[in-house]
């Protein structure tokens, strides 16, 4: 009994999760962002908890940090707590869906180079070389814009198809104020995905070209496996770990090109908020109200801090070999 | 070698022509144009107006106009700014976003590679630490914070520094921007010397090198350098793109007048030939920059010279 438990090895994934739990620096970034993530995602959905963050007063505009505005309000006396949350909650969903959207096509890109190869990847590769010659950030403005008028489509679609075609009104206006502020988001989603998966890509392939060399893969060939079970059930899950780490490091990435495009006033448009919206509003009036610009940045920038911290340490545990030190 | 410039200069004019191709129907799909102002113009004006800069005629043929023109290097007229020509808004606005991105680029190199060498050399000393935490705020504190609330500090406050404009010629103006825009680049680039530095320090013949009593100093300028910063040149090709779109917010931050603010004017306007002319040129740059960048890399390591 004694001997087959010593004697059963540990596997690649148990190893990593005891270096990273070894890792002080990326273990504090998961508490971060666990607790940031929590208070973003839950708390604004329990009603009557935080205030309105769109109610506007006069009676309590510009109001310091206080007892019962816990990060002050702003100039129109809507109270900043509740914005930075609600905010956060779109940021958080476009980094995470833009980075769904950019590792998939990366992943299916990238796994498709490296294992038909010859002209294929030629073709591939080529198209990845010249999409990372273009100037990123002008492009995703480019095409965020081009594609905002189908939103109005886009809203009509979702509300006809959540609410239904002969739905009433009221009900209709009812679908129409949460589907909305999810349906404007979705060309930022398209145009960033679909420039952002470049860099997986190339990763992607070389995993896959590596493990596609190996025995098993000739073995599993050789039972007469099709392409796809071979490509998605044998050499995927071994390219994994660099996938892993770099989602997590493309997701930080994400959230500041969104927040800097919603800093010069293309991204994310209100009655939305986003963190790049109110640091960009809190920037403004810096000057006499700087709880304003403090406590967005605050929370946009621990979140980053701890995904970057947190995809260095999966790095180190995963890869040893590629450890900085 | 003259070969593979050759080549990967005719790969650049095939990414320019897919830029053109892509910025072009983009920016006609866009359903604001030049002349869909909020104050009605008559339609027999507008008519007018759409015929004397071609705009009547189908997409197809404009496109190949386009095409056309600027192979012959005519960037075509502005839209919005009226009778002026493209080649002209960006004769006098670039040379202002040039000097900035170049003033940021040396900031960058000058503090990200010292700052890396030195993390590696004092490798897990508080030193270390210490430049990889500052090198970990450069990453994650956003330009459009760190801006503000250096231009309020510097600016407002302590009235030391110009909190806003430009002046080719002063250089007090030119750094806070500059260091605004240069501060990720040099965040990313002291990480990359360290994990290039310390690459080489762990080689063999350093190990030999200090048997042999060298001076820490000499081991790491001459033994070192060289090896330790191929991770680092290979960023400046990129970085170069980062500082480009990172202009943009700068030089919104600081009001600026450089090329940047033309753009984004001119995509709420819709106005294509400044917005393809700022896009060619930028990718021109870029394009230019990862041709420069492998060079160096190519002359610091050269293993890659075998290649074919």
């Amino acid at each position: 009994m004694t001997t087959t438990e010593l004697e059963k090895g540990t596997s690649l994934w148990h190893d990593a999760t005891l270096r990273l739990k070894k890792n002080h620096a990326a273990m504090a970034g998961v508490v971060v962002l666990a607790v940031i993530f929590l208070a973003c995602l839950v708390l604004p959905s329990i009603p009557d908890l935080l205030q309105d963050p769109n109610a506007q007063s006069l009676a309590l505009k510009n109001r310091p940090p206080s007892g019962e505005h816990w990060f002050g309000t702003d100039h129109l006396g809507r109270d900043i707590f509740s914005r930075v949350l609600y905010g956060g909650r779109i940021s958080i969903a476009v980094g995470i869906i833009t980075t769904a959207v950019s590792v998939t096509i990366g992943v299916c890109w990238g796994a498709l180079a490296g294992y038909a190869g010859g002209r294929t990847d030629d073709a591939l590769m080529r198209v990845v070389d010249i999409l990372y010659a273009l100037p990123f950030l002008i492009i995703v403005i480019l095409l965020g814009k081009a594609i905002e008028p189908w939103t109005v489509d886009l809203t009509n679609w979702a509300v006809d198809l959540f609410a239904g075609k002969e739905a009433s009104v009221s009900r209709q206006n009812e679908t129409r104020t949460w589907v909305e502020p999810i349906t404007t988001l979705v060309p930022l989603f398209i145009a960033i995905g679909a420039l952002s998966w470049l860099t997986v890509s190339r990763i992607v392939r070389a995993q896959v070209q590596n493990v596609a060399k190996q025995d098993f893969i000739e073995a599993a060939r050789s039972l007469g496996l099709g392409h796809a079970r071979i490509l998605f059930r044998h050499i995927l899950p071994n390219a994994l770990g660099p996938i892993i780490v770099y989602t997590t490091l493309t997701i930080p990435g994400i959230m500041l090109f969104e927040a800097t495009l919603s800093f010069l006033g293309l991204g994310v448009k209100p009655p939305n908020s986003s963190w790049g919206i109110l640091i960009e509003e809190g920037a403004n009036r810096m000057a006499s109200n700087p709880w304003l610009l403090f406590f967005p940045s605050l929370f946009f920038a621990s979140t980053l801090f701890a995904l970057n911290f947190l995809g260095d340490g999966l790095r180190d545990a995963l890869d040893p070999k590629s450890s900085k030190d | 070698m003259i070969r593979q410039i050759l080549n990967r200069l005719g790969q650049g004019l095939l990414v320019l022509f897919v830029l053109f191709t892509l910025t072009f129907f983009l920016v006609r799909s866009l359903p604001t144009g030049p002349f869909k102002t909020e104050r009605a113009i008559p339609e027999h004006i507008q008519a007018k107006m759409e015929a004397y800069y071609g705009l009547d005629q189908p997409l197809l043929v404009q496109y190949q106009k386009r095409l056309v023109n600027l192979l012959s290097g005519d960037l075509g007229l502005s839209l919005r700014l009226e009778g002026r020509e493209v080649s002209e808004i960006i004769s006098q606005s670039f040379p202002v976003s040039l000097q900035l991105g170049l003033v940021a680029i040396v900031l960058a190199i000058t503090i990200g590679v010292p700052l890396g060498i030195l993390a590696a050399w004092r490798k897990n000393s508080l030193t270390d630490y210490g430049a990889m935490a500052l090198a970990m705020v450069g990453i994650c504190i956003p330009s459009f914070v760190i801006g503000p609330v250096l231009a309020d500090q510097f600016g407002r406050r302590m009235e030391i520094l110009p909190a806003m404009g430009w002046s080719p010629l002063s250089p007090a103006f030119w750094i806070l921007p500059a260091l605004t825009l240069g501060l990720i680049s040099a965040a990313y680039l002291s990480r990359l010397t360290r994990a290039g530095m310390l690459e080489t320090l762990n080689q063999d013949f350093v190990r030999t090198a200090r048997a042999k009593g060298v001076s820490e100093g000499r081991i790491l300028s001459h033994h070192c350098l060289r090896g330790g910063l191929i991770p680092a040149v290979a960023y400046i090709g990129p970085a170069f793109a980062a500082i480009i779109s990172g202009s943009l917010v700068i030089e919104s931050i600081f009001a600026i007048p450089g090329l940047g603010t033309h753009f984004i004017k001119s995509i709420e306007t819709g106005d294509e030939p400044v917005i393809t002319g700022v896009v060619l040129l930028y990718g021109s740059l870029i394009i230019l920059a990862n041709i420069a960048t492998d060079l160096l890399g190519v002359w610091l390591n050269p293993r890659l010279r075998s290649t074919r």
